[in-house]
């Protein structure tokens, strides 16, 4: 395993620019995740650090030598993609062996065999082994693709969407799965995807992408907690994050067209009229509350409820646990984890 | 206004049920979700009841009246489909007209009903755009715009967010619900959607194999799923199953793990498994926490959520039992921890019949 970096990448295909001065690194073990909507450039970085487009400005360090012009071969990653790249008339057992058998790595057949049932075991397919790929359902299959990555022990994982295309459910048990691998394993992994609740649950860090451009590199709780712009508050989180003009006016944070009115958060200084972000979890609704507002919808999602708020011409989400025994037209209390608001300029960047 | 009536409604295709026969009433006013994957015949049943289907066998009665061979325009039903059917070349306005003008109604009518309808889903500032100028929210809008102005006594929609990404559908979610909360207009609305269903139904009809598997509000078939499809399927994720063997008063889940059952479940389980049998044991994960005491457990991965923590836990040979926590909880993998289950929240299944196990209430 390797520590990976890309510098300064610049790509573009004609006039489009795809990537704008991208750079970060990847520390060896770690799983990185690329987040961002279609279109943003998560693809093309994953291919560019591949291998399979050549930047036109910047560069890509393995181990800090720089590989930029190295061949995808000659770099030793493996892929792992949305599609299923397996050969259907071989057995799950010659899918895995075939990327051993490569005559560059001479390996023993004992050896290759070992591998291979190693692999098997930890992704739990030891029993579709004698199976033809063709033959097995996506879930089984896309675990036979990881293990077809696996078994090379490349120097780096990188992994495109590779659960986009499962059901729900088997996403979020091959999801579980893939955590696990990584955690124990510490493959370094560079991992592609647009769903938020993959970012926020597998990743060490994430690097959120869009236009072509790098807005934040941080942990998940940075990314959470700590969003740098309105774009990124706005892309984690479910329900989304609640986004209100607001004014300042003598030391007390009003928000417009709406009785809502907090003290002003510490820290930054904010400017007359800035807006306020409020995570859901952060409306916290109780009869000592210093807020009031009227119930206008209620979700119940079994879990938990998102309960919609109308004060004057604003709505404020809340989130609590269970079904609830609210009713639409209720008037309520509630108050708001003052220690955690987001404060962002007229531009969306946070203050 | 309208309550629609199914009455032992079928579809078959050639020896195959693509709806095995359904009875159910959907009363005036409310909202009804049919939930299920793929190909369980959800969106044949709303077909059925458009009329764009026929049926095989049984009676559709709308408002009592027998509507079963009636063509689709007489049944005073509107249409949503997943894909925005808006004419491309008309303007908005004239999209949103049409069904009027088809009707014959009068310009004033049309005009007036149209601003109303507009006032209503906001998109008074884009009447004169053409339909390719909007974005999929507005179109989406525009479509549902279209549906509303007939004022047809019931609205029937076919996975209508489907084609919109996640955030805008969240969004979407609540103006429909919100729309039918104004309007109450009877509504079914078909989607595979767990959350959707759970978020927007009055009542769930869960759907899978061409059969009914239970209908019910959303907290009854999230806390008291019919059976083990139900209990898998709604929530995300489902609810945790662990099979076990019962006897005087306790589950053996494992070699050295026994489970204590609530004492209200004992005779309910005595009576079902006739003394003792295989069972499974059934909680959500916001049930069981993690604590000094109860079942032993291995951290397999952890989820950090935004607002809270999933655990995975994997009990004996990779079962894996899910956990809600605090967002303040860190685990690392293997760290051995123990949970335990509250009482109220546990649920059982007899495994032969797949069937939840129905205890007694007592007063």
């Amino acid at each position: 395993m390797s520590d990976v970096a890309l510098q300064n990448i610049t790509k573009r295909f004609k006039d489009v620019t795809a990537l704008d001065d991208v750079s970060f690194s990847i520390k060896d073990g770690e799983f990185f995740v690329l987040l961002g909507p279609t279109g943003a450039g998560k693809t093309t970085t994953l291919r560019v650090l591949a291998g399979l487009e050549k930047p036109d400005a910047g560069a890509v360090l393995f181990d800090g030598v720089n590989i930029t012009d190295f061949t995808p071969a000659d770099r030793d990653v493996a892929f792992v993609f949305q599609q299923y790249s397996l050969y259907p008339t071989r057995t799950v057992y010659q899918n895995l062996a075939f990327p051993l058998r490569s005559p560059l790595r001479k390996w023993p057949k004992d050896r290759i065999d070992r591998r291979v049932k190693e692999v098997a075991e930890k992704l739990r397919i030891t029993h579709l082994l004698e199976r033809k790929t063709a033959n097995l359902s996506g879930g089984e299959m896309q675990r036979v693709s990881l293990g077809r990555a696996l078994v090379r022990s490349p120097r780096v994982f990188l992994m495109d969407e590779p659960l986009s295309n499962l059901d729900a459910k088997l996403r979020e048990a091959l999801r579980i799965e893939l955590q696990h691998l990584q955690k124990t394993e510490r493959s370094t992994t560079l991992f592609v995807t647009h769903d938020q609740v993959e970012a926020l649950t597998m990743a060490d860090r994430i690097a959120v992408l869009n236009q072509g451009r790098i807005v934040q590199i941080g942990t998940p709780d940075d990314i959470y907690d700590r969003p740098v712009t309105t774009f990124v508050a706005q892309l984690v989180g479910i329900p989304r994050i609640n986004l209100l003009p607001a004014t300042r006016e003598n030391g007390t944070l009003l928000v417009e067209d709406s009785a809502l009115r907090l003290g002003l958060p510490e820290g930054p200084t904010v400017p007359p009229r800035f807006l306020l972000g409020i995570r859901p979890e952060d409306v916290r609704l109780g009869a000592g509350g210093d807020q009031r507002g009227e119930v206008v919808l209620t979700e119940p999602l079994g879990v938990e409820t998102v309960i919609h708020i109308q004060s004057g011409k604003q709505t404020v989400l809340s989130i609590v646990p269970g079904i609830t025994a609210l009713k639409i037209g209720d008037t309520i209390s509630f108050s708001i984890v003052r220690e955690r608001l987001h404060c962002f300029d007229l531009d969306g960047a946070r203050l | 206004m309208a309550t629609i009536e199914l009455q032992r409604v079928e579809k078959k295709f050639g020896d195959l049920h693509a709806v095995k026969p359904i009875d159910l009433t959907i009363h005036d006013g409310e909202f009804v979700v049919l939930l299920g994957p793929s190909g369980c015949g959800k969106t044949t049943t709303l077909r059925m009841i458009s009329g764009l289907e026929a049926v095989t066998g049984g009676r559709i009665l709308l408002n009592n009246r027998d509507v079963t061979w009636a063509h689709p325009s007489e049944r005073d039903i509107a249409f949503v489909f997943q894909f925005f059917a808006l004419y491309s070349h008309m303007s908005v306005r004239q999209n949103i007209a049409f069904p009027l003008q088809a009707q014959g109604e009068s310009r004033e009518t049309i005009r007036q009903r149209v601003a109303e309808v507009a006032r209503l889903l906001e998109i008074g500032h884009v009447l004169e755009a053409k339909p390719g100028s909007l974005s999929g929210g507005d179109r989406q809008r525009v479509a549902l715009a279209r549906a509303l102005v007939r004022r047809p006594a019931a609205f029937l929609m076919d996975e209508p967010l489907g084609a919109l990404d996640a955030e805008f559908r969240e969004t979407m979610r609540a103006e429909i619900k919100r729309l039918h909360i104004e309007q109450h207009a009877t509504s079914v609305y078909v989607t595979h959607d767990q959350i959707e269903a759970m978020a927007m139904g009055d009542r769930i009809v869960v759907m899978s194999d061409a059969v009914v598997q239970q209908v019910g509000t959303p907290a009854q078939v999230y806390h008291d799923p019919a059976n083990l499809f139900v209990a898998r399927f709604i929530g995300s994720p489902g609810m945790n199953l662990l099979t076990g063997h019962y006897a005087g008063g306790t589950v053996r889940v494992r070699e050295n793990m026994t489970y204590q059952v609530p004492g209200d479940w004992v005779p309910a389980l005595d009576r079902a498994l006739d003394g003792e049998g295989e069972v499974i044991l059934g909680f959500r994960p916001e049930a069981a926490a993690v604590n000094s005491e109860g079942l032993p457990a291995t951290v397999y991965a952890t989820d950090l959520l935004g607002g809270y923590t999933m655990l995975h836990l994997e009990i004996g040979d990779h079962e894996i039992v899910h956990a809600r926590a605090g967002r303040e909880t860190h685990y690392s993998i293997g760290t051995p921890v123990r949970f335990a289950l509250d009482p109220a929240m546990v649920r059982f299944f007899d495994p032969k019949t797949e069937k939840a196990i129905v205890r007694e209430v007592t007063a």
